[in-house]
């Protein structure tokens, strides 16, 4: 008889065991999704459909999400610096945040809730349904005809996404800003171009590029992944998304401490 | 020349600490119709997954068309794979794509084929069939189980196979249909042999089997038990075939 001692050591060295094995699963992955991304044929007819899917399909929720987003951040920073009479800081700080953080990380988790479950659901349906295999039996390879147009399309759409959040997060501030706290238009946009640069922009560009890059992988991954029938699927687009949306609020964290350095 | 065109040597295959192919050693016969047929979990599907390189065995070789599959390398066993037409359990049509786009998806992915070639060969597949002009332009999601499976044959017909897997092609088919596709089959065999064709089918139905067959390789437990003609399978004194024929 084991002790309960014996079986807690034995199911932890099961766990790391197990995530050690879900590790090197995934490396292997994501090596052979790269190997077959710069390999021919290039079929860029299944990108751009991945691109209108990811890119052109989440306006309306970035649309929302950003508008929104902007117009409570500027209302609450005016309530902060209305107290020290700094609230023509409104524009700078709200476009700071928003640049650097907001727009590719709420644009991540949007994407990373809608296109990453829809990766995992629709190639998990296809695992199940041997459609995959169907695939394989013909010569083409599943990862470079699923999985290579889904992680190019949304480390191409995410940018594009996080650059419209941005624009349209500006014109949420700009109407709380200019139209209801009554700041003058002229030192609103003004101080937006004194405390802002370039660089600002290109470090959430970035970060989104890279995001785009993990969801796509990620929501692959998870759809190559599922295993059994309709159960399966639900247990790999429920693990796409959360691992999606944890993974971006990580590598976050990470990316701002490297870019910071170099931006 | 190999009177074969599949042929395993010393096959083994284990799974961590299960052996799902023990020791499978016998050939396929060229230009005929062969069933694999055994109980559930007797590894038929594991043979079969190994004809067409998608499961590598543990030892032992497998011989197609006078190529060891298990002894290329990736790229060229997806080119090798050209050589297979299949038909899955349950079709496996694309569901995103209407029945010519299915048959029609490997002629636009392997060959030069203008829109208007591939149009008349996708037609004229899906004709030999018996799918409707009209039913060629519905989404799987809107044909019957029995219109899938021919669809599913077409498209493993578009790259003119030398061999044609069915992997148990009639399950969850009623009899009328079972016998419709089993005989669709038949005919898909003998209007294809001048090229070369072999078919290997995969099947727990014995009427069927003794019916359409040539030969009958008959597995229990990862090994095979015996592998006949039909006349002569029919007449086996094997105790476990016995009770299949019994059924």
């Amino acid at each position: 008889m084991k002790s309960q001692v014996e079986k807690k050591i034995e199911n932890l060295g099961t766990g790391v065991l197990d995530m050690l094995n879900g590790l090197g699963t995934f490396t292997n992955y994501t090596s052979r999704t790269i190997f077959w991304t710069f390999k021919p044929p290039y079929r860029f007819k299944l990108l751009f459909d991945q691109i209108y899917f990811i890119g052109n399909k989440s306006i309306f929720i970035i649309f929302l999400t950003s508008s929104f987003t902007g117009a409570v951040f500027a209302f609450q920073i005016y309530v902060g610096m209305k107290v020290i009479n700094a609230d023509s800081f409104i524009g700078p700080i709200t476009m700071i945040a928003m640049s650097k953080e907001l727009a590719p990380v709420l644009s991540g988790l949007v994407v990373a809730g809608r296109c990453g479950a829809a990766m995992a659901a629709q190639i998990g349906t296809m695992k199940v349904t041997e459609q995959i295999d169907a695939l394989e039996v013909m010569g083409i390879n599943s990862y470079q005809y699923l999985a290579v147009p889904r992680i190019v399309g949304a480390t191409i759409a995410l940018p594009m996404l996080s650059a419209i959040f941005l624009l349209i997060g500006y014109g949420g501030a700009w109407l709380i800003g200019v139209k209801v706290i009554q700041i003058d238009e002229i030192v609103f946009s003004s101080k937006i171009s004194d405390f802002m640069d370039l660089g600002m922009v290109a470090e959430g560009i970035i970060k989104a590029t890279v995001f785009g890059y993990l969801i796509g992988i990620i929501g692959t991954y998870h759809g190559f992944a599922v295993q059994g029938g309709a159960e399966g699927v639900g247990k790999g687009t429920n693990m796409s998304v959360v691992w999606g949306m944890i993974t971006v609020l990580v590598v976050d964290f990470f990316l701002t401490s490297f870019l910071t350095k170099i931006l | 020349m190999s009177e074969y065109s599949i042929e395993f040597k010393n096959l083994v295959k284990k799974f961590g600490e299960s052996t799902v192919l023990n020791d499978v050693s016998f050939g396929i016969h060229k230009d005929k119709i062969t069933t694999v047929l055994g109980f559930s979990g007797a590894g038929k599907t594991t043979l079969m997954k190994h004809i067409l390189g998608l499961t590598m065995p543990t030892s032992g070789d497998v011989t197609v068309l006078g190529t060891t599959i298990n002894q290329i390398d990736e790229l060229a066993l997806r080119e090798f794979r050209r050589n297979f037409g299949m038909v899955f359990q349950y079709a496996a049509l694309f569901d995103f794509l209407t029945s010519f786009e299915n048959v029609a998806f490997p002629l636009r992915e392997f060959t030069k084929m203008t829109e208007e070639e591939i149009k008349v060969k996708v037609m004229g597949l899906l004709k030999s069939v018996g799918i409707s002009e009209e039913a060629a332009f519905k989404l799987p999601s809107e044909l019957s189980g029995g219109m899938r499976k021919r669809v599913g044959l077409a498209r493993g017909l578009a790259l003119d196979p030398h061999i044609m897997l069915y992997d148990e092609p009639t399950s969850g088919l009623d009899p009328i249909t079972t016998h419709m596709v089993y005989d669709l089959m038949k005919s898909t065999h003998y209007d294809n042999i001048e090229h070369g064709f072999t078919s290997v089918i995969i099947s727990h139905d014995i009427h069927a089997t003794l019916k359409y067959s040539d030969y009958i390789v008959f597995m229990e437990q990862g090994r095979v038990v015996e592998h006949l003609d039909v006349e002569t399978f029919k007449k086996s004194e094997n105790p476990v075939i016995r009770r299949f024929l019994e059924l």
